[in-house]
C-alpha cells in the first residue's frame, strides 16, 4: 500500500503545505498500513527532496522538470507517478496551485476527489471532514473506492518534523510539450503602498458588515482615535473601497500585531490565516457564530454600529454624522 | 469572426446567523438563494469582454432545479445572451457534490455549444468545492488556469493572458492557449447591477432547459463513490471573554481593557 503526497514550491523555496502534507499522509498511511511517497516537481529537486526527508517519509521521486509550477508538467508528471506506482491515496495541497492541477489529476487518473479536507479517518471507509457555508457547518464526506485523491487544507495538521531515512529517487517521466498550452511568463509581488499594516501595534480592521462603502469612515475615525492603522478583509478591497496593500489574509498580508480589532469581519478561513498570529484578538460582530469567535480573546456581540460611536467618543474622538 | 463564451452559473444558498440543520443540510427556513458570489464576477468579465469585441455571444448554463430560474434571469439581465439550465429528476436525488459529476453535465454542454472560452467562479460559496472548472477542463481536453484575477483575452488568436492570484500578495502572469476554463476570482471586475430595462429584457431572452436524455447522458452519470454523510455545527473552539451590555457599556469595557494594555493612550 502507498500514499503518495505531491509537494509544492515557488520561486526556490518549498511552501509550508509541503511539511504538513507530510504529516497527513503519515496520518493517512498509518491507517491505511502504507508506505508514504512524495512527490518532488521542478526546480532544485534534489536539495527540495533532501530537506523534505522528514519522520515519516519512506521515499520521495523527483522530477527534475522546469524551474516552476505549470500545471500541464504537474498533471503529468502525477499521472504518470501514480500509474507506476499505484498508490491507494494522492494527497494534494489545497493551495492555490494544488486547486490548479489535483483535479485534472483525478480526471485522468478516474480517481474520486474530494477538496478542502481539515481531517479524516480512515479507519475502513474514508471519511473526510470539511467544511461548508463559509465554515458555518462541517460536513462528513464517504469516499466508497478503492484509491482516490484528497486535497489538504493549509495549516490544518503541524509541519513534519526530524530527519527521515526515505530513498530518494528520479522518477522518469517524458512530458508530452504538445500537450503543454499554458506557459508562465513572471510573477509580481502586489499590495505594495505607502502604508505597511504588517509594521502596525494596533490595526482595526473592517469587514463585510460595514455594508456601504459610505460607511467606512466610521471604522476609520475608530482607527484614528486609537492611533491605530486601518486594515480590512477581502470583500472591501474586492470593492475597491480600499487598497490591496490594507487587506489581511491568504491572499493578501499575514500581519502578528499586539492587538488586532475586527470590526464586521465573520474570519473566513482565508482572513484568519492572515490573522491569527496576533497577540490580542478582539471581535466585534453581531454573529455569535461567527468563526471569528473561536480565535477572539474578547468580544463584543452587538451591531457595530451601536458600538463602534461608543469607542470612538471613549477615546475623545468624533463620529462622523 | 464570432466568440462563444459559456459562464457557469450556480444558484447557492446563504446561511442565516442563525440556523437550525435537518438532516443533510440546513433547513430551508434559514436559506436564502442567490447567484453564487464568485460566478457573478464570471459574468461581469464575459459580459465586459462582449461589450470590448465584435459579435461576442455570452451563453450562461446552470445545474438547478426551477427555482434557480430568477438567479438565471438576473444574469440575462446583466447582459448574458441566453441561458441553459441542466436538471432531471435523476439529479434531484443526487447531491451533486461530486466535481466528476458537475464535469460530466457541464462536458455535455461544452460538446454540443463548442465554446472558445468557459468562465466559471474559482468555487461556490456553499459547498466550496473548487474543483469544477478544472475538471471540467481535463473531461473536455481544454487548457485552463485556476483563481484568475486578472483576464486580457485575444480572440483572434484565442489567447488568454491572465494573473493568477497565489497566496502571499504574489500574481503568477501566465499565458493559456484556447479553448480554455478559467476560474475566475472576486476583484477581477466590478459586477454591475441589474437595470430596470435589463430585467425587462431578460424575460424575452432564450432558457432552454435540457434533461439527461437531451445531453445524450443517462442517470449513470449521477452515480458517484462520494456522499454526504453528515452535517453538523463545529464545537465552537472559542474561549472568547464576551463583554455583555448596551453598546455604551460594552465600548467602556473594550476601551478600558484598551488603556490597561497600554496599547492606546488617553
Amino acid at each position: 500500500m502507498t500514499v503518495l503526497a505531491v509537494t509544492e514550491h515557488r520561486r526556490g523555496e518549498l511552501r509550508t503545505p509541503s511539511f504538513e502534507i507530510i504529516t497527513a499522509g503519515r496520518d493517512l498511511a498509518d491507517a491505511l498500513d502504507a508506505e508514504l511517497h512524495l512527490a518532488v516537481i521542478g526546480g532544485d529537486v534534489d536539495g527540495f527532496a533532501d530537506r523534505l526527508n522528514r519522520d515519516g517519509v519512506d521515499a520521495v521521486h523527483t522530477v527534475a522538470e522546469g524551474e516552476e509550477f505549470n500545471h500541464d508538467v504537474y498533471t503529468q508528471a502525477v499521472t504518470a507517478m501514480a500509474e507506476a506506482h499505484d498508490p491507494d491515496a494522492l494527497l494534494m495541497p489545497n493551495t492555490v496551485n494544488g486547486l490548479d492541477y489535483a483535479p485534472a489529476v483525478a480526471g485522468a487518473l478516474d480517481l474520486p476527489l474530494v477538496t478542502d479536507a481539515v481531517d479524516f479517518d480512515a479507519d475502513g471507509t474514508l471519511e473526510v471532514t470539511r467544511e461548508q457555508y463559509g465554515g458555518k457547518v462541517e460536513t462528513t464526506v464517504d469516499v466508497e473506492a478503492d484509491a482516490f485523491a484528497l486535497t489538504i487544507r493549509p495549516a490544518e495538521w503541524p509541519a513534519a518534523e526530524g530527519t527521515g531515512d526515505a530513498e530518494i529517487t528520479p522518477f522518469d517521466v517524458d512530458i508530452d510539450e504538445s500537450a503543454v498550452g499554458s506557459t508562465v511568463t513572471g510573477f509580481e509581488e502586489v499590495g505594495s503602498g505607502d502604508v505597511d499594516i504588517t509594521e502596525a501595534d494596533v490595526l482595526v480592521s473592517v469587514g463585510r458588515g460595514i455594508d456601504e462603502e459610505e460607511n467606512l469612515p466610521l471604522v476609520e475615525a475608530l482607527a484614528d482615535a486609537l492611533g491605530a492603522t486601518l486594515s480590512s478583509s477581502r470583500p472591501i478591497v474586492d470593492n475597491g473601497w480600499l487598497p490591496k496593500n490594507r487587506q489581511v489574509g491568504q491572499s493578501g498580508k499575514v500581519v502578528t500585531p499586539d492587538v488586532y480589532i475586527a470590526v464586521g469581519i465573520s474570519g473566513a478561513v482565508q482572513h484568519v490565516a492572515g490573522m491569527k498570529g496576533s497577540d490580542t484578538i478582539i471581535a466585534i460582530n453581531t454573529d455569535p457564530n461567527a468563526p471569528i469567535m473561536d480565535i477572539a480573546d474578547y468580544a463584543i456581540v452587538d451591531d457595530l454600529f451601536d458600538v463602534v460611536p461608543e469607542l470612538i467618543e471613549q477615546f475623545g474622538g468624533q463620529a462622523p454624522s | 469572426m464570432s466568440t462563444k463564451i459559456l459562464v457557469t452559473v450556480k444558484e447557492v444558498a446563504e446561511v442565516d446567523d442563525e440556523f437550525e440543520i435537518s438532516g443533510l443540510d440546513i433547513d430551508d427556513r434559514y436559506l436564502e438563494y442567490d447567484l453564487n458570489e464568485w460566478d457573478d464576477y464570471a459574468v461581469e468579465e464575459a459580459v465586459q469582454l462582449s461589450e470590448a469585441g465584435d459579435d461576442v455571444e455570452v451563453v450562461t448554463v446552470t445545474l438547478g432545479p426551477e427555482r434557480s430560474e430568477e438567479t438565471i434571469r438576473m444574469a440575462l439581465a446583466k447582459g448574458a445572451d441566453r441561458a441553459v439550465r441542466v436538471w432531471d429528476d435523476a439529479l434531484a436525488d443526487a447531491g451533486l457534490l461530486d466535481a466528476t459529476t458537475k464535469a460530466d453535465l457541464l462536458a455535455a454542454v461544452v460538446e454540443s455549444e463548442e465554446p472558445d472560452l468557459v468562465l466559471t467562479g474559482v468555487q461556490a460559496a456553499d459547498d466550496s468545492f473548487g474543483a469544477t472548472g478544472v475538471a471540467l477542463a481535463e473531461r473536455v481536453g481544454f487548457e485552463w488556469a485556476a483563481v484568475v484575477n486578472d483576464l486580457d483575452y485575444d480572440a483572434d488568436a484565442n489567447v488568454s493572458s491572465v494573473r493568477r492570484e497565489l497566496e502571499g500578495g504574489v500574481e503568477e502572469l501566465t499565458d493559456v492557449e484556447g479553448p480554455a476554463v478559467l476560474t475566475i476570482q472576486t476583484g477581477i471586475n466590478e459586477p454591475r447591477y441589474a437595470s430596470l430595462r435589463g430585467i425587462r429584457q431578460a424575460q424575452r431572452k432564450p432558457l432552454d432547459v435540457h434533461a439527461l436524455d437531451d445531453l445524450g447522458l443517462d442517470e449513470s452519470v449521477v452515480d458517484s463513490p462520494v456522499d454526504l454523510t453528515s452535517m453538523y455545527e463545529p464545537e465552537s473552539e472559542g474561549d472568547a471573554v464576551v463583554w455583555e451590555g448596551s453598546p455604551d457599556e460594552t465600548a467602556d469595557e473594550l476601551a478600558t481593557f484598551l488603556r490597561e494594555q497600554g496599547v492606546v493612550e488617553g
